[in-house]
């Protein structure tokens, strides 16, 4: 197309902002091979931040916590989610639509109100029940403003559904649990991964939340906060640098799968 | 509807707990703002926010510029990459996306480093002599020589400047990506229809792309605006404490010293309003039927 070539002034746009986006990134992983504290000048290679980072035990047990809290939160929301989009699916349009307004509550709320939302009724639900925050209501937390992606992602698959796929695994003497699973789950399993995926990453990577629901209990998240208010220690680049490369991998094999999925997409039809 | 054999029952785990840990607590949140510690109705929560009007401001101030930019910047990319092949757009969109994975602390704390006065910004500078310069020019033409304070650093942290680079850099992707799903949807036969009934490339971008890509704009606007105008890490790490935002002041009220969930409330409720007001006002310029799209 003649009107839609790619123009050299676009590509240097484009090649800038990826040096913006990345430089500090590279900044990060450089350093955490610098053989001492300095943040700025290079003073020799070395891996001894990786090796104190395995040995600190508070980012250790933060990172324990962040990977439980995170993988407990995905499946449950996951789980939940899946079986709300089907029961959304089935009604009709006017409560659906209000349910889905509310849905959309979290998403689009700054993450802020949701966090000290959830902090007061937590509060005020621990001063007549007798519990103090924790682990507990982190997961709820994390629970909480994970639902609504899985719905996001699972509905519109189940919308691609043909309705009378359902009847007729009934009509053949399924039951409805049987008919869900062997008929109904299968024809939306991407959405549902794509949901466990992006509620697994967004429990990783929250902050905000974790910080007003966690109490006394550390996220690695918050293990960064904390030491980047005290400015110490390269180990926090060590951390930068391995999380980075594992969500590099993460996407890298999203990204294959979707391909692969495309392909098979394209020579069904 | 043959749908309806599924049945509503398995939304119902899910509508409880929704309305237990979604609708409960905002409800709890204007039950706060509106009474005090004694649990009495009061409107003295909203009157203290007086004295923070300058936090207000500033706040709803920097991300309107942060959103700005990122609209100037992030427009012309989304554009760019929509021309390129397939395989080119979908490395160029997971590369957008990728630094939006690691931690927001971390990025934020990258640039800590680079920005500080002894960071490595400033040490380039110092290296390629930029300070001898400038120190060596203001000696010659300062009406006092002696009395000349030579620099040795530019101040780029702890501004509000860091602060919406800070806002800038975070929250690019969420212009970018939304704009650019949009305008990968556009039906090109509206733009080959606007070039055959003779439009210029510049006349088809004004008269057919633009407006058919205004959704994601707004999209764009919201996902930066919102978290830029309720950050308090920004304004902490960047900003050295010394520019408070809105985020800042509601989280003393509810975890520092300034224990006052009444205020914070209060603080939350008006600034949640406010940013519905500017929504709505955008979405209605948008043409009431284009709803800003959700990623």
């Amino acid at each position: 197309m003649i009107h839609n070539k790619p123009t050299r002034s676009g590509r240097l746009l484009t090649a800038l902002t990826f040096i913006f986006l990345y430089a500090p990134i590279l900044v990060l992983i450089i350093f955490s091979f610098n053989s001492t504290k300095s943040r700025t000048v290079w003073t020799g290679f070395t891996f001894d931040w990786y090796i104190k980072l395995f040995n600190n035990d508070a980012i250790m047990t933060a990172l324990g916590t962040t990977l439980l809290v995170s993988a407990l939160a995905a499946v449950i929301a996951t789980i939940a989610g899946t079986f709300a989009s089907v029961g959304l699916y089935a009604m009709k349009r006017r409560p659906r639509e209000l349910l889905l307004q509310v849905n959309n509550i979290p998403v689009t709320n700054a993450d802020i109100i949701t966090g000290v939302s959830l902090c007061i009724l937590f509060v005020f639900l621990g001063k007549f029940l007798g519990f103090e925050l924790g682990f507990g209501t982190l997961l709820i937390a994390h629970v909480t403003f994970n639902i609504p992606y899985v719905i996001l992602s699972v509905l519109p698959k189940l919308r691609q559904l043909d309705k009378n796929l359902f009847e007729a695994a009934q009509d053949l003497g399924c039951s409805w649990m049987q008919a869900f699973t062997k008929v109904i789950l299968p024809e939306i399993w991407p959405g549902v991964t794509s949901g466990l995926l992006m509620a697994f990453t967004l429990s990783i990577d929250d902050f905000v939340i974790s910080y007003f629901t966690a109490g006394s209990v550390e996220t690695l998240s918050m293990r960064i906060y904390a030491m980047t208010k005290k400015r110490i220690s390269p180990e926090i680049n060590a951390i930068s640098t391995l999380l980075f490369l594992v969500i590099l991998a993460l996407l890298i094999i999203i990204n294959i799968r979707e391909v692969q999925q495309e392909k098979k997409a394209a020579k069904k039809h | 509807m043959k749908n309806n054999k599924l049945g509503t029952l398995p939304a119902i785990p899910y509508i409880v707990w929704m309305a237990i840990f979604v609708v409960v607590p905002l409800i709890l949140i204007v039950f706060y703002a509106f009474t005090n510690e004694a649990g009495g109705f009061t409107m003295e929560n909203f009157s203290e926010m007086g004295s923070y009007a300058k936090v207000f401001t500033r706040s709803f101030g920097l991300s309107a510029i942060a959103t700005v930019i990122c609209l100037l910047i992030g427009y012309p990319i989304a554009y760019a990459i929509s021309k390129e092949s397939a395989m080119f757009q979908r490395i160029a969109m997971m590369l957008v996306m990728l630094p939006m994975w690691i931690n927001f602390l971390l990025r934020t704390y990258a640039w800590m480093s680079i920005l500080e006065n002894t960071g490595l910004l400033n040490t380039f500078f110092d290296t390629i002599g930029l300070f001898d310069l400038i120190n060596w020019i203001g000696v010659k033409f300062a009406s006092d020589p002696a009395a000349y304070e030579p620099i040795k650093h530019f101040q780029m942290i702890n501004t509000q400047g860091a602060v919406i680079l800070g806002m800038v850099y975070n929250y690019l992707p969420f212009m970018i990506m939304p704009i650019h799903s949009v305008i990968v949807k556009i039906d090109k036969s509206m733009i080959e229809a606007a070039r055959d009934l003779g439009a210029d490339s510049k006349l088809t971008f004004r008269k057919v792309i633009l407006p058919l890509s205004l959704p994601g704009v707004l999209s764009g606007i919201t996902m930066v605006f919102v978290p830029s105008v309720s950050t308090f890490i920004l304004s902490r790490l960047l900003g050295g404490g010394t520019t408070m935002l809105l985020g800042d002041l509601i989280e003393m009220q509810f975890m520092g010293g300034a224990y006052n969930p009444h205020l914070g409330s209060a603080i939350a409720l008006v600034m949640m309003i406010v940013v519905m007001i500017c929504m709505a006002i955008m979405n209605h310029f948008g043409d009431g039927e284009d709803k800003a799209v959700m990623l």
